[in-house]
């Protein structure tokens, strides 16, 4: 047990209107270790979300707790929090300011207190974990491209070594290598760090190849919560929300309707790659 | 945290304020703020707050929302009113070391009071009640006379509008930026004054990039729809005065004779109590 939301509420407070939530009502439990995407239409209250788990924005109503701890009580220590749980902007390149990218690395772990030589070891760390050279190390953020700001941006939440990561549409605006080079890095986390990542994204292909568990939400609700199969299968009801399914997935559900036959539902193109082999052979 | 700031910020409704000329806005925000120095009985502050309740009501805002308005200037309007207690001179009920309070500096103190925030709740219902597009736009219809002076208006009023287009982009991006700082740990809120300046960086840095970025941005695609300057330029919506703005002008010198008239002709309560 890691994170549990509960009933939690949100309102921006310079809304004019009433009523007008940008969450309603969010109940989540996320584990140890899971590897969650959220998917939902644009303004569906994703990001906002995602601020909540480490603290940023206070919840209208309702409230989280993290590991057992409710994080609005008054003795919580928030700045042990944001260490613990990391969280990647939206365009996170806007947030560099540092003179040289080393130095932008270290923001973070400096801010939790560690001892310089600690500092130092983990950005050197989370520099190579993003696969920037170690040429850059002094060059200004300024100078790099944005897939390069990208990476340094993703390294300074590393460098802080959360148990949690959220990362919030991490590839958007990125080429088909570099959304790849960072899907890789994500995964790599999760795999050998151990660690629980949060994924939000608008690519339907990027969901069914990397997370495991698929949440879905609509004007400020989750409406569909559990293995990403299990939500795929809905592909009417994703549709109606604005989403899709993969396009294999789309593909095979047509093939399907013409007659043929396959063994499972089928998410990505290796999967059809099986499926059409055994059918065609 | 930011956006709390109310003041100067359109709040979009459809109220007949809302959709009167700016120009009639302006000329209207001009003479109720000169009006106010025209007096020095309370008779006319209350005649003015009823003229003021009567445009709220029209203008269909909450009350509470436009009193917000006045929070960022709190400090400024208590301080006054201290000021004006401490040392006008008179008769003195009540004095402690060099501090006087006299029965004119309380009077003087809740008058420039109500005076001070009667000035800002007026100029604060035009941004309210206009778009920041429409104000230059009456603005710069009404500075044209003085384009005869080589004083360039249009360039001034376009600079104008674009600042005022800039302030909420800067203040969400200043949200965003905080926000993200914070979650790699920075602390904007303890600290000495120092410490505190120099946590600011990590905040301005950014903001000045990129401010500075889509300024730039900005100024690519103005050009490339091929702006030039305000010569022969024309308007997609000309400002024209419509019935209502006419009538918004006869009320406006309505307001000023009744004003005018009743300070002179209703007798003065103070001097017959006094
Ligand atoms: N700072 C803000 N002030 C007021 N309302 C806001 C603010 N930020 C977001 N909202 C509103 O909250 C709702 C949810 O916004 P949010 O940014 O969480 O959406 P999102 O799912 O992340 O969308 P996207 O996919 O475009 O990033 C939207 O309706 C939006 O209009
Ligand atoms: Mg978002």
């Amino acid at each position: 047990m890691l994170i549990i939301i509960d009933h939690l509420s949100y309102k921006y407070k310079d809304v004019v209107e009433k009523d007008e939530y940008a969450l309603r009502d969010i109940n989540l439990k996320i584990e140890d270790g899971e590897f969650v995407g959220l998917i939902g239409h644009t303004g569906s209250g994703k990001s906002t979300l995602m601020q909540h788990l480490n603290g940023l924005v206070k919840a209208t109503e309702g409230t989280i707790y993290y590991n057992g701890e409710d994080i609005y009580e008054s003795d919580f220590d928030m700045r042990a929090l944001r260490g613990k749980v990391g969280l990647v902007f939206q365009y996170p390149e806007y947030q560099l300011f540092e003179s040289t990218i080393f130095k932008d690395i270290s923001f973070g772990p400096k801010n939790l207190g560690l001892p310089q030589l600690e500092v130092d070891l983990r950005s050197y760390q989370a520099m190579k974990d993003v696969g920037l050279s170690e040429e850059l190390i002094d060059v200004s953020p300024f100078s790099l491209s944005g897939g390069q700001k990208r990476r340094v941006a993703i390294a300074g939440v590393l460098a802080m070594e959360p148990e949690v990561l959220i990362l919030d549409e991490p590839t958007a605006g990125l080429d088909p290598k570099g959304r790849e080079e960072i899907l890789h890095l994500i995964r790599r986390l999760h795999k050998e760090k151990k660690c629980t990542i949060i994924l939000v994204s608008h690519s339907m292909e990027d969901m069914a190849d990397y997370v495991q568990r698929l949440v879905v939400m609509h004007e400020g609700r989750i409406v569909l919560d559990g293995n990403k199969r299990d939500v795929f299968a809905h592909e009417e009801e994703l549709c109606m929300l604005g989403l899709a399914v993969p396009q294999v997935t789309t593909l095979t559900n047509q093939l399907r309707k013409k007659g043929y036959t396959f063994t499972k539902d089928i998410l990505t193109v290796a999967e059809a790659k099986e499926e059409l082999l055994l059918l065609f052979r | 945290m930011i956006r709390d700031i109310t003041i100067g910020q359109y709040y979009p409704k459809e109220s007949g304020v809302h959709q009167l000329d700016p120009r009639v806005k302006l000329a209207g925000t001009f003479v109720y703020m000169i009006s106010m120095f025209c007096f020095h009985r309370f008779l006319g502050f209350l005649f003015v707050s009823l003229f003021l309740g009567w445009i709220i009501k029209k203008s269909e805002i909450p009350f509470s929302y436009i009193v917000k308005g006045l929070k960022p200037i709190l400090f400024l309007l208590v301080f006054t009113m201290v000021i004006n207690a401490l040392f006008v001179d008179g008769h003195i009920i009540w004095s402690w070391g060099i501090l006087k309070i006299s029965v004119e500096g309380i009077r003087k103190a809740v008058f420039m009071g109500i005076r001070l925030s009667l000035l800002v709740l007026g100029a604060s219902m035009m941004t309210f009640t206009t778009t920041p597009n429409h104000l230059t736009d009456g603005l710069e219809q009404m500075l044209k006379p003085l384009r005869k002076l080589h004083v360039p208006v249009h360039e001034i009023s376009m600079m104008m509008s674009i600042a005022l287009r800039f302030i909420p982009i800067l203040l969400e991006e200043t949200d965003k930026i905080m926000k993200a700082q914070m979650a790699r740990g920075a602390d904007f809120e303890t600290g000495g004054m120092i410490k505190r300046a120099k946590n600011m960086v990590p905040l301005l840095v950014p903001l000045f990039v990129s401010a500075f970025r889509r300024a730039n941005d900005l100024a690519m695609a103005m050009e490339a729809r091929c702006y030039r300057g305000g010569e022969g330029r024309t308007k997609m919506k000309p400002l024209r005065y419509q019935q209502a703005d006419y009538i918004a002008y006869g009320i406006l010198i309505g307001y000023i004779v009744i004003l005018m008239a009743g300070l002179r002709y209703i007798p003065n309560l103070w001097t017959i109590i006094g």
